[in-house]
C-alpha cells in the first residue's frame, strides 16, 4: 500500500485511490483558501473545478485527477496567496 | 513537436467512447483513445475493472486487450484544430505526473465522446467544503473517499440524484434525503418514460430497493447551506416551510451539461440545448468527426453505448453492422426530451443568490458584482467573473441560468498548464 506524506503526516492510502481521497479520509477536507481567505474544498470530484487542486511532490495538480503514489509529498494550498 | 499520424482518435474513455474506439478497431482503424481519468470507464464506470461481468466488464476488457486500440489515460485535449484531411489535437499527459509534455497528434477522423459535466447553482454557503457536486461525491466515492457513516443530503434535480443516493447509501452513508426540485407529475412522466426502455424497469426497481426509507421530497429548494470553516447544515423549504437538516455531505447538482470544449474548438455546430448536433450517424457538422454520448444530450449508459456503436461504425465504414441501430437511437433520443421536460429547472425553486453570494468561485465574484451586466462577455471583461482556474466551467452555466448569459468564445489552452509546457512549444496554441 503507497505510503505518502499530507501535510507533513505520514498516511497509506489504498493502490487506486486519488490523492483527493487520500486527503479527505485523513480528516484534512479544506484543500485551500479562497483569495478572501475562505476556506474551500473538492466540489466536482472529476477534474472540472479545480477546487482540489494541492501542490503534490512540488507542482500545482487536480488531486481528484491524481493518484496516489508512493513517497508522495502532498501540501495543501491554505496560505492565502493570490493566484492566477 | 512532431504529429503522431492516428487513423481515428476517440476522447473520451466512458461508455460511448469504450464503445466506439472497440467498434472503429473491429472495422480496421487503428485508434488512440484518450481519457483525461487516471483510469478508464468514465464518471458511471469509473473504478470498474476489466474482470467484472456485465457490460463495463466487457468493453474495458475487450479494449484494452485490441491489438488496435492504444489507451492514454490521464490525458487532456488543451487544443483542437479542424483541418481539411486531418484533425490536430494537443494533448497534456501531464496530470498527476511531474513527467510535463505535450504531444501533437493529427487523427483523420475523431470521435468526441467528452461526456457532460454537473450544472451547479449558487446559494449562500455553498463554497464551504463538505458541499460537493452529487455526482462529484459519487466519483469521490468511487475513487476512495469513505463515506462510512457520514450523513449525506442529496438535492437539485435529475434522476442522477436516485443513482449517487443509491450508490453512497450502498457504500455506508446515511442518506438523511433526497431533495428534487422538479414537481411529481414531472418526476412521474420520466418514470413512466423509463419504463418503456427495454431494461429500465428492472434498473429503477434495483434503485428503488436501494433507497428504501430514504424520503425523496419532490418540490423541495435548496435554500442554503451553514457551517463556520466546513458544512454543518442544509436548509431546505417544501412548500411554505424550512426545515435544516444537520450533515457532513450536501450532494448537490441542477442536473448535466453537455462538455462541449473540445467539439467548440473543432467548430461543431450546437444544437438549442448547448450539445452537439449530429445527425443519424452520429457525424457532426465537420467533416471526419463524430460524437457520441452525453456530449450530444443527456440520455444515460444506454443511449451513449448506443450512440458510441453507431458512431465507431460510421467512422470506419461499416454501414452493415448497423442494423436498426439509428432507429434504437432516435428511441433513445425521445428519451433524452422526455428527460429535459420532466426536470427542467423551475426558477422558484432553484436556490436564491443573495448580493453577497460567490458565483465565480476562483476569482470571488459574487452576484451582487454581476449586476448590471447584459453578457458573459461584458462580466468577464469587467470582473474577471469565469477567468479563473476553471476557465468558466462551473460559473458558465450557473450563468447561463441564473442571468441568460450563454456561455461562448471557448479558447485553447482548455486547461490551465505550466508555463514551462507552452514555452516549450509555443505555436501548439492559436493566437487569441
Amino acid at each position: 500500500m503507497p505510503e505518502l506524506t499530507l501535510d507533513g503526516m505520514r498516511v497509506t492510502a489504498p493502490a487506486g485511490t486519488t490523492v483527493l481521497a487520500a486527503l479527505q479520509n485523513a480528516g484534512l477536507s479544506p484543500l485551500r483558501r479562497s483569495l478572501g481567505g475562505e476556506s474551500r474544498g473538492a466540489l466536482c470530484g472529476m477534474g472540472s473545478c479545480s477546487e482540489c487542486r494541492a501542490v503534490v511532490d512540488g507542482q500545482t495538480v487536480r488531486t481528484c485527477l491524481t493518484p496516489v503514489r508512493d513517497g508522495q509529498d502532498v501540501r495543501r494550498l491554505l496560505a492565502v496567496t493570490r493566484e492566477a | 513537436m512532431k504529429p503522431e499520424p492516428w487513423a481515428a482518435v476517440v476522447v473520451g474513455a466512458g461508455p460511448a467512447g469504450l464503445m466506439a474506439a472497440r467498434t472503429a478497431a473491429e472495422g480496421g482503424l487503428r485508434v488512440l483513445l484518450l481519457d483525461a481519468q487516471p483510469t478508464p470507464g468514465g464518471q458511471i464506470w469509473r473504478g470498474a475493472a476489466a474482470g467484472q461481468q456485465g457490460a463495463a466488464g466487457e468493453l474495458l476488457r475487450d479494449v484494452a486487450s485490441h491489438s488496435g486500440i492504444t489507451v492514454l489515460s490521464g490525458a487532456e485535449i488543451i487544443a483542437a484544430e479542424a483541418g481539411g484531411q486531418a484533425h490536430t489535437l494537443t494533448v497534456t499527459t501531464a496530470a498527476g505526473t511531474t513527467a510535463a509534455g505535450l504531444r501533437q497528434i493529427q487523427a483523420e477522423r475523431v470521435i468526441l465522446a467528452t461526456g457532460a459535466t454537473e450544472r451547479f447553482l449558487p446559494f449562500d454557503g455553498w463554497t464551504l467544503p463538505g458541499v460537493v457536486g452529487a455526482g462529484g461525491l459519487q466519483a469521490m466515492s468511487k475513487s476512495g473517499l469513505d463515506v462510512r457513516g457520514q450523513r449525506v443530503v442529496v438535492a437539485g434535480s435529475g434522476p442522477l440524484l436516485l443513482a449517487v443516493a443509491a450508490g453512497l447509501r450502498q457504500k455506508g452513508a446515511r442518506v438523511l434525503a433526497v431533495a428534487e426540485q422538479a414537481g411529481w407529475p414531472g418526476v412521474a412522466a420520466f418514470g413512466m418514460a423509463a419504463a418503456r426502455l427495454p431494461g429500465k424497469s428492472r434498473e429503477a426497481l434495483a434503485l428503488a430497493a436501494g433507497l428504501l426509507g430514504v424520503p425523496y421530497w419532490a418540490d423541495c429548494a435548496v435554500v442554503r447551506a451553514s457551517g463556520a470553516d466546513q458544512l454543518q447544515s442544509v436548509t431546505l423549504r417544501r412548500g411554505r416551510r424550512e426545515l435544516t437538516l444537520d450533515c457532513d455531505y450536501l450532494a448537490v447538482g441542477f442536473g448535466l451539461v453537455p462538455d462541449t470544449r473540445v467539439a467548440a474548438l473543432l467548430g461543431c455546430p450546437l444544437d438549442d440545448v448547448g450539445a452537439v448536433r449530429v445527425n443519424a450517424w452520429q457525424a457532426t457538422g465537420v467533416s471526419g468527426v463524430y460524437a457520441a454520448g452525453e456530449v450530444c444530450g443527456i440520455g444515460g449508459v444506454d443511449g451513449a453505448l448506443l450512440e458510441g456503436f453507431v458512431a465507431g461504425c460510421a467512422a470506419s465504414g461499416q454501414i452493415e453492422r448497423l442494423h436498426d441501430a439509428p432507429r434504437r437511437a432516435e428511441i433513445q433520443r425521445r428519451f433524452q426530451i422526455t428527460l429535459e421536460r420532466s426536470f427542467a429547472l423551475r426558477p422558484a425553486l432553484l436556490p436564491m443568490p443573495s448580493p453577497q453570494t460567490i458565483v465565480c468561485r476562483c476569482e470571488d465574484v459574487r452576484h451582487g458584482d454581476l449586476r448590471g451586466f447584459t453578457d458573459w462577455t461584458a462580466a468577464k471583461l469587467q470582473t474577471r467573473c469565469g477567468m479563473g482556474a476553471c476557465q468558466g466551467r462551473v460559473c458558465g452555466p450557473a450563468c447561463d441560468t441564473l442571468y441568460g448569459w450563454r456561455f461562448e468564445g471557448v479558447r485553447a489552452p482548455l486547461v490551465p498548464l505550466p508555463l514551462a509546457q507552452l514555452l516549450d512549444e509555443p505555436t501548439t496554441l492559436s493566437p487569441p
